[in-house]
């Protein structure tokens, strides 16, 4: 399958990334490789079957909406940011 | 599993461990050592020895950790830019009930960049050699645990198996490697890739060490809701002349002679110790490969967003507003591989292409899964090769992205199932060790491990 420099873009974007020109080309010959590859799955006639999303053998697994003690308190996860000010995590100007 | 005692410390087990760590460091086995706190554990350890109080089941054994798994002990960095600077306050739970019985952490080991990989040449921090040729991969994405294992730097390693990732570097290496049921081990803590598939697991270089491992670390977990309520252990796990399945489908020319060889001389052996063999055919499990490159980086996309350099982890500096911190810290942050996966995965859940490609992968999923349960009521192991070929020399596959992941091909169609499988070592004429792997039913994990004993 075809993947056109703008389809490639599109997922740049949706995926967060500043690709390079370089990476745009590389990255795209390995896309359309490896969506060929799986492309394969056309072959299989799936009329009637169920989709399996997750092998839990369970659905909702419900617990007390109550906190419990966190290993981690607020201050060890803050220290964790890259920059932090007065108890929140500073980030740059976002417009 | 060799433990400290009055005669042999656990300050020597340690030393001895590090010492070799030391010896190998051309491997780049290690992504950090833990000296300081593993020998101040180990001499915690010899003074309740001393004293006369009770230890643990692992007191003073040495042990690397994949190093994807949280704990305040050193930086959790899976082999990336991104993480490298992780310090995590977080503890994992399979960490955490290691440490409990006493075992002491020596050094976090090397991955692929978030287990993406099956050569460990995915790392941010280079690749980690083959502990029997070092012109040849680790396999992956555990290649530091499967090495530091292989090379008897430590008795056992920790490991995650997505698609393979603890079974294939176990075969090439040498050693054992048990991916078990889904949900057997809790996964908090674990940096996630796949979620459906994920599974915590151990590299040993025997089967009673891993038994001794399961039961210490698997059971439910109420930080961790997709772990099964607790059934290793709990009853008789003895299979009598457990029936052994082959799959014909698998008996193909990508399989490498020495593979094949392997595979006939251990049906050989079975059958002559009075194991009945069968014939499966499984025709859909080719497809298995095609369904886990679209599912795995569908999930792992979803995952590896939160990686943005807002919360932790690595910021590019001079990004100057906020989508341009998202765009250059993942830019910078994350292995080419990381980023085929991401962009795969996006492609694969985008309007358009969700029908076509996820939906499409998750139906054919039950086939497999159907495929298996029948299989399983005509045998109750199967036996198959862990991967095609050999260790491959490093850089051979490495500009191939679909090459490398045909490594996988035998590999992968079991976590889509949420199977337990054991990969182990088998004496060959080959100058490269060779693994097969038994495959068994959900729960079936001790009963595996058991039967392994007799292999």
């Amino acid at each position: 399958m075809k993947i056109s420099r703008e389809e490639i873009l599109h997922l740049s974007n949706l995926s967060n990334f500043s690709l390079s020109e370089e990476e745009i080309t590389s990255l795209g010959a390995d896309l359309e490789n490896i969506i060929t590859y799986i492309s394969q799955l056309d072959e299989l006639d799936t009329t009637g079957v169920e989709p399996t999303y997750q092998v839990f053998e369970m659905e909702n697994v419900w617990r007390e909406d109550e906190i419990l003690p966190q290993e981690a308190d607020r201050e060890a996860l803050l220290a964790l940011a890259p920059e932090a000010l007065d108890y929140q995590i500073k980030v740059p100007k976002v417009l | 599993m060799k433990i400290a005692n009055k005669t042999v410390t656990a300050t020597r087990l340690v030393e001895d461990a590090l010492k070799k760590a030391a010896e190998f460091a051309d491997y780049n086995i290690f992504t950090s050592l833990n000296t300081d706190l593993a020998l101040q554990k180990a001499a915690e350890i010899d003074r309740k020895i001393a004293a006369g109080e009770p230890v643990g089941r692992l007191a003073g054994v040495p042990y690397a950790l994949k190093d994807n798994f949280l704990s305040p002990e050193g930086h959790t960095t899976a082999s990336s830019k991104i993480l490298e600077p992780l310090q995590s306050p977080i503890t994992a739970t399979a960490v955490a009930k290691l440490e409990a019985e006493g075992a002491i952490m020596i050094g976090r080991v090397n991955l692929d960049s978030f287990a993406h990989g099956s050569s460990t040449e995915n790392s941010y921090f280079g690749p980690t050699k083959n502990s029997a040729d070092p012109t040849r991969v680790a396999g992956g994405s555990s290649g530091g645990s499967a090495v530091a294992v292989a090379l008897d730097i430590v008795q056992f390693a920790t490991g995650t198996d997505t698609g393979g990732s603890i079974r294939q570097p176990a075969s090439f290496n040498g050693v054992y490697g048990f991916k078990p049921t889904y949900g057997a081990i809790s996964r908090y803590g674990v940096v996630a890739m796949a979620s459906s598939t994920d599974c915590v697991g151990f590299f040993t270089h025997t089967p009673e060490d891993m038994d001794l491992l399961m039961q210490i670390t698997a059971g439910q977990d109420p930080n961790d809701t997709t772990t099964l309520p607790d059934f290793y252990g709990q009853k008789s796990t003895t299979a009598t002349k457990p029936t052994i399945g082959i799959i014909k489908d698998f008996d193909t020319d990508a399989i490498a002679p020495e593979i094949k060889q392997a595979m006939t001389a251990q049906i050989a052996k079975l059958q002559k110790s009075g194991h009945q063999i069968v014939e499966l055919e499984m025709p859909t499990l080719k497809y298995a490969l095609a369904v886990y490159y679209v599912v795995a980086p569908a999930e792992l996309a979803s995952n590896l967003s939160r990686h943005d350099g807002i919360r932790y982890g690595y910021r590019n500096a001079e990004a100057s507003d906020l989508a341009s911190v998202y765009a250059k810290t993942r830019h910078d942050g994350f292995m080419p591989e990381n980023k085929r996966r991401i962009m795969i995965g996006n492609f694969v859940l985008s309007s358009g292409f969700y029908d076509a490609y996820y939906l499409k992968a998750q139906k054919v999923r039950t086939l497999i899964i159907e495929e298996y349960q029948k299989a399983f009521a005509k045998c109750d192991f199967i036996l198959t090769p862990v991967s095609p070929n050999p260790a491959f020399k490093l850089g051979e596959k490495v500009n191939d992205p679909v090459a490398m992941y045909l490594e996988d091909v035998l590999s992968v169609p079991i976590n889509l199932a949420g199977l337990p499988s054991l990969a182990f070592p088998v004496k060959s004429d080959s100058a490269l060790p060779i693994g097969l792997q038994l495959v068994g039913p959900r729960r079936s994990d001790q009963t595996l491990i058991n039967f392994a004993k007799e292999l």
